[in-house]
């Protein structure tokens, strides 16, 4: 467990080696190795160290390992005095880390594998950049996830914001890759601001950023009643998650992430990044559950981004762009279940969720690698035919994220919708509402890519010779095609994954013990002051397993449903989708949110911009223009002052002597002869006058 | 037989000097202004030797030893100036020498 600090670390040292030495010199396998190895070994370590914390007693699971000395002791000002500002570069490892650990390293880990097919067709340093970059996220992602304080999470945090943003943006050439890229980093800037006056907050408050020292602080305050400082903290801080969990307001940034590369989504999407802000509120659940308001806040946020992101899933065309909108909706479950004070059962369904996204998204990658860059399901269908380890374990995961038990989405996401009950049943209706709707647009997605009519482009065969070139790979095209086995493996891995990963949180009412609850606990009490903390009231079992029922049912109403809509009748899609005209819109364009931000906050600041610019050139310009000019003025005025009166006094002094000495210079005749007879005269002068005046 | 007085000594003297000022404002050769100087320090030996010798004081003889040695010095330095001058003018007018003028 020592070891811990290595584990962000070998990402890290990959990413260096790949994008120091690896653009340039590296083969394609060479720079896959590299990443591939040092993301395993990263897992190995991962895996030991959680087997090491699990050997531990339940209330010692606390492991820190100080690195080095960060942030020197400086003493600051805070609520209560003069503090001691000191940040070491500290890695804690608790249950809660521990989990997050092997989600990061194990999904990536198969990610990184998946890449070394897909990223294939990309020209040898683009390959070398590519796992750069993919290293990268990960070391940061893990440096976020292991940081024991504000301040490392922050800068893993603001590392995961900059890998976003190259890795959207990694085919920059293409113009709304590079967009999404800004766009991804922009909004995240918008929420990294509230997470940093957070930070702020909290050292200002309790003078520590440790996040032990910050939850014993916060455990020895009273629950807030109203809206004090603990509320204003945990606010910044949930703004700060909205940006990086892709919430309301700041979630548009997400469905745009989709340019990237696939693995590039399913590692955004699935282990890293949108994990972040779930994480951080569960880091700090001490804190959250002394300030009830904002739970109540995070709560509707969550529930309303979940609803919000599944209806606009509902009508989406781009098979990655429903995914990306069910990764909203789930996060907002996770939000949910935060907001509701089920910390555990939000960490829960981030792992789960980890398993069965990423195996979605690496499903869809398939899709798109053998459909041959194709991503919208009008022009697939049929697939089934074509590539059936992606059709099978892209079914598993469907079936998982719409919570058929007893896959692993069932018993978290009712975990999440039991845990809402007992809090309030109108957060409850809308989740249970939004879980169909999840149901249906999975199916719906896979209905339409696998099952079905083939509607895609026609290929060249092989035998009549003419086999055509189109998207630019340089490499004929010859009809939809199961990928490589490296693209397939992870597929499988992660198909049991979303299978078998919800088995550790089997409630007890279905006579299980929940031990990822049990599990997680510690890390979401204050230290020390560990507790099973057992809810206040609690339905009966009977009514537990009616809920659960109640939502499997609707779960299958609804995958029924998208089956009979898209498989047995496909025209019935179109018809609803023309009955439905208006909202169908309003959710086709995404209901013009981005439209709404672009003309306001896009377009307002694009003008303040302008505004300024325009400021700047005239008012700012202007008065160092107006000073230049002024000095090329006063000098001018110096100038003529000179030449005119100081030369001309020099000149007037010289020509009143020149015509003063007019008279006297006809004297000086240069004759010796001339001074001569003039001294001659001057003696017989004087002697004359001395001889009279005697 | 006339005696020779002081006087006569004075009026020589005098004369001399005379001729000597006279030769150096209207001659215009350089070397006849030369000896029309050494003309009036030579009137001026006559008169310090006639009045040593009536006031019976040696220190006037001294003094004519200096001057004769003074205008030998004299003499040395203005024909090298002259010399030097008519080098370069190839004349020895006085008129002619007239370059510091106004």
């Amino acid at each position: 467990m020592d070891l811990i600090w290595l584990i962000p670390l070998l990402p890290g040292l990959g990413a260096a080696l790949n994008g120091l030495v690896g653009i340039r010199f590296f083969s394609k396998q060479t720079a896959g190795l590299v990443a591939v190895s040092t993301m395993a070994v990263a897992f190995v370590l991962s895996v030991v160290a959680f087997l090491g914390l699990l050997g531990l007693p339940a209330d010692e699971r606390y492991h820190e390992v100080t690195v080095a000395s960060w942030i020197p002791p400086i003493p600051l000002e805070t609520a209560n005095g003069i503090g001691s500002f000191e940040v070491p570069w500290a890695f804690a490892l608790d249950p809660l880390s521990g989990m997050m650990l092997l989600v990061v390293t194990g999904i990536g880990l198969l990610i990184h594998v998946y890449s070394v097919g897909y990223i294939a067709h990309e020209p040898r340093g683009g390959v070398a950049r590519f796992f750069c970059y993919l290293n990268l996220f990960c070391f940061f992602m893990l440096t976020l996830v292991l940081g024991s304080s504000f301040l490392v999470m922050f800068v893993g945090w603001e590392g995961v914001g900059l890998c976003s943003y190259l890795l959207i943006g990694y085919w920059y050439r293409k113009q709304s890759a590079s967009d999404a890229g800004k766009k991804a980093f922009i909004v995240n800037r918008i929420g990294d601001w509230g997470f940093i006056l957070g930070i702020f907050l909290v050292f200002f408050t309790f003078g520590t950023l440790d996040f032990r020292e910050v939850a014993e602080a916060a455990a020895g305050m009273p629950v807030e009643v109203g809206f004090g400082v603990l509320s204003l903290i945990c606010l910044f801080l949930f703004i700060g998650a909205t940006g990086k969990s892709a919430q309301i307001p700041l979630y548009v940034w997400l469905p745009d992430a989709m340019e990237g590369p696939t693995p590039v989504s399913a590692l955004i999407h699935a282990a890293t990044m949108v994990t972040a802000g779930v994480y951080m509120v569960c880091r700090n659940a001490v804190l959250f559950s002394h300030a009830p308001m904002v739970m109540e806040v995070v709560a509707w946020i969550g529930v309303l981004t979940a609803f919000m992101a599944a209806t606009i899933g509902l009508v989406q065309t781009d098979i990655k762009r429903v995914l990306a909108y069910s990764t909203v909706s789930q996060l907002g479950y996770m939000f949910l279940a935060t907001g509701v004070g089920a910390f555990a059962a939000g960490a829960f369904h981030l792992m789960t969720h980890a398993f069965f996204k990423a195996l979605l998204f690496l499903g869809s990658g398939s899709v798109i690698h053998g459909m041959n860059e194709e991503q919208d399901m009008r022009r697939m269908g049929g697939l089934k035919a074509y590539m059936p380890t992606t059709f099978w374990t892209m079914a598993i995961g469907a079936v998982a994220i719409a919570g058929i038990p007893p896959l692993a989405g069932f018993f978290s996401k009712d975990e999440i919708l039991y845990r809402t009950f007992l809090h309030s049943q109108a957060l409850w209706g809308i989740g249970a509402l939004t879980a169909v709707m999840t149901a249906f647009y999975m199916f719906r997605l896979i209905n339409m890519t696998f099952l079905g009519r083939y509607r895609g482009p026609e290929w060249g065969h092989p035998a009549g010779g003419e086999a055509h070139d189109d998207g630019g790979h340089g490499h004929a095209w010859h009809g939809p095609h199961e990928s490589p086995r490296t693209m397939t493996a992870p597929l499988m891995v992660l198909a049991v994954g979303a299978v078998f990963a919800g088995f550790i949180g089997v409630p007890a009412a279905l006579g299980g013990s929940n031990v990822i609850e049990h599990f997680l606990e510690p890390s979401f009490t204050a230290f020390g002051a560990f507790h099973a903390a057992e809810e206040a009231h609690h339905l009966s079992h009977t009514a537990e397993l009616g809920l659960m029922a109640l939502s499997v049912l609707l779960a299958a109403g609804a995958i029924l449903f998208a089956y009979r809509n898209y498989v047995q009748q496909p025209a019935a899609a179109d018809e609803m989708a023309r009955t439905f005209a208006g909202p169908h819109r309003v959710l086709t364009n995404k209901y013009y949110v981005d439209e709404l931000y672009g003309a306001t906050v896009v377009r307002g600041t694009m003008e303040g911009a302008n505004g300024l610019w325009t400021v700047d050139q005239r008012v700012v310009d202007g008065a160092v223009n107006g000073a230049g000019w002024t000095t090329i003025f006063s000098s001018w005025v110096s100038h003529v002052l000179d030449k005119y009166v100081v030369d001309g006094l020099v000149n007037l002094v010289a020509w009143v002597c020149a015509e003063a000495s007019y008279l006297f210079r006809r004297a000086q005749t240069g004759l010796i002869q001339n001074y001569a007879f003039a001294t001659l005269l001057g003696v017989f002068a004087f002697v004359t006058w001395y001889l009279l005046a005697r | 037989m006339l005696e020779i007085t002081p006087l006569h000594y004075s009026l020589l003297s005098a004369a001399l000097f005379m001729i000597g000022v006279i030769g150096v404002l209207v001659r215009r050769n350089v070397i006849i202004i030369f000896m029309s100087i050494e003309l009036i320090l030579n009137a001026v030996n006559i008169n310090l030797v006639a009045l040593s010798d009536q006031l019976q004081d040696l220190a006037g003889q001294v003094f004519v030893v200096f001057v004769i040695a003074v205008a030998a010095a004299e003499a040395a330095v203005g024909l090298g100036i002259i010399i030097a001058f008519y080098r370069n003018k190839e004349t020895v007018n006085i008129d002619e020498i007239q370059i510091m003028r106004w």
